[in-house]
């Protein structure tokens, strides 16, 4: 059995005035097996963000099936739902950490969430998660004296403190630097490696998906439109089936410095676009630029 | 100088009774208006749960409460006054409009710093499985502190300056004395002695809030 599946999950917003209802998530059937590392890409506003948060209800789903580790959480609300995300953690690209409390408390929120009572069995579980990203040292400090790569290891650590199966990330390396974001990574390997815990990570880097992932998802327009496992990339001959799976493959902004009315500018504007609004434009996937190499 | 020595116990009388009234009036603001402060930013249209009818009638109440001059409450709410403190004049009668006053002028300001902080740490939270009371007690209220310290230091200062109208009410205080021996009886020696205790007050608490506020903050 998968550790998540998603069966037809569609997620639908409703419409501003005047505007059509926006499909962020249309439809959408992935399974994750357990253990494994699962990438999801695509541009900005493609619903990927969207169908990560439809996984713990963070967005409940409009319509469809969320299973996670045997449980429909699709069926659950309330006090129910709040356990089962006990299980499940989460990362950010913004960090989203409490700035006036220390890294060690910082950890202990999700164990106080958690319901971990015994204020003993929560220091030990802080020390734990926290020598798992090395940042034992910093415990008593404060988010602001940490650089971005180590407040998104904060970030992991309250993930790990509860134990969970299942680790989210959405965009977790968006905000650093190439170095930053290969310890970010790293760590996150070492966490599936190690601990078992099945890993699911968004992102608009095909070298993020490259670096970790065991199998890719290219999402456009709210759908999955192209899968393949990861192995694939560093294949010769690997050819994605979709417009957009090759332009994200073959990785790489172009600009024609001649003027606007190359195609090659479409690809960056659209990743500047708000989230939401984009989905009311109808991107052709035959007129993305060709790939570079 | 001589004037001043003989009012001496009268300025002490007046400085007690401010003290007594703004040290009811502030920490029974915060205790009351805290709680109606989150309450409006959580159940406002957009918030972390939101409820817009309720919302609409409760805002608009503390705005009502608020639009009143505060010399006009004083007087407006004398039968409540009576009610709660069963008299209605003397200090004890002068913190209850205080009070009534401070609330939702406290309730705003709180309302506003919560509203100011970011949403990434409630929505970590929620993925976290946490209550909407874990969240309001673990994170807005805490990443919300050195603001509220800050608010606490306006509501003081301005409550300061408001408790000099109860003297209408006989509430006493340094404002009233002000306007009882500098004002009525010509004595400019009382008002200055009364505007200098005034503004000595007002600076400390100025000095201490923004103090706290600032060891409070470890945002930056």
């Amino acid at each position: 059995m998968p550790m998540i599946s998603l069966r037809h999950v569609s997620t639908t917003f409703p419409a501003a005035r005047g505007e059509d209802p926006i499909r962020a998530v249309d439809a959408v059937s992935l399974e994750i097996p357990q253990g494994s590392i699962q990438g999801i890409i695509g541009f900005s506003g493609a619903g990927k963000s969207t169908l990560l948060r439809n996984i713990n209800l963070l967005e409940r789903p409009t319509a469809g099936a969320v299973h996670v580790a045997g449980t429909e959480l699709t069926a659950l609300d309330g006090e129910a739902l709040r356990r089962a995300r006990h299980h499940i953690g989460m990362i950010f690209q913004g960090f989203n950490l409490v700035n006036n409390l220390t890294v060690a408390q910082n950890v202990e929120l999700s164990l106080k969430f958690a319901e971990v009572s015994e204020k003993a069995e929560r220091r030990r579980r802080v020390a734990e998660a926290l020598a798992i990203v090395d940042l034992a040292d910093r415990a008593e400090t404060y988010p602001a004296q940490l650089s971005g790569g180590q407040k998104q290891r904060v970030a992991i650590a309250r993930a790990l403190a509860t134990r969970p199966q299942v680790l989210l990330c959405d965009e977790p390396t968006s905000a650093l630097d190439p170095a930053t974001t290969a310890t970010v990574l790293q760590y996150l390997a070492d966490v599936n490696r190690d601990l078992g815990i099945t890993v699911v990570i968004v992102t608009h880097e095909m070298e993020v998906i490259k670096a970790l992932a065991d199998h890719v998802a290219v999402m456009e327009d709210g759908r999955v439109v192209e899968r393949f496992p990861a192995a694939e990339l560093d294949r010769e001959d690997f050819a994605p089936r979709t417009a957009i799976g090759e332009y994200l493959a073959g990785g790489g902004i172009r600009v024609d410095r001649g003027g606007r009315a190359a195609a090659d500018v479409a690809a960056p504007e659209q990743a500047d676009r708000p989230e939401q609004t984009e989905q009311t434009a109808s991107h052709d996937s035959h007129q993305l630029p060709e790939v570079v190499g | 100088m001589q004037r001043i020595l003989e009012l001496q116990p009268e300025l002490v009388q007046a400085l007690l009774e401010t003290f007594v009234m703004i040290g009811v009036a502030i920490p029974l603001a915060v205790l009351l208006g805290t709680p109606l402060g989150v309450w409006l930013f959580v159940h406002a249209p957009g918030g972390i749960s939101p409820s817009p009818r309720s919302h609409a009638v409760v805002s608009g109440l503390v705005n009502a409460v608020r639009s009143f001059p505060f010399l006009i409450l004083l007087i407006a709410i004398i039968p409540f006054t009576r009610l709660i403190v069963g008299t209605t004049v003397g200090t004890a009668a002068a913190i209850v409009p205080l009070t009534v006053n401070a609330i939702p002028y406290f309730a705003r300001l709180v309302e506003q710093n919560i509203s100011q902080l970011g949403i990434g740490a409630v929505e970590a939270s929620r993925a976290m499985g946490a209550t909407r009371r874990q969240i309001i007690r673990n994170v807005l209220l805490v990443d919300a502190r050195p603001g509220l310290i800050g608010s606490i230091t306006i509501t003081t200062v301005s409550f300061i300056s408001y408790s000099a109208m109860v003297g209408l009410v006989g509430g006493g205080g340094i404002g009233d004395f002000a306007i009882r021996y500098g004002y009525y009886r010509y004595e400019t020696a009382a008002m200055l002695v009364a505007i200098v205790l005034m503004l000595a007050l007002v600076t400390i608490v100025q000095w201490g809030g923004g103090r706290l506020s600032r060891l409070a903050d470890k945002r930056v």
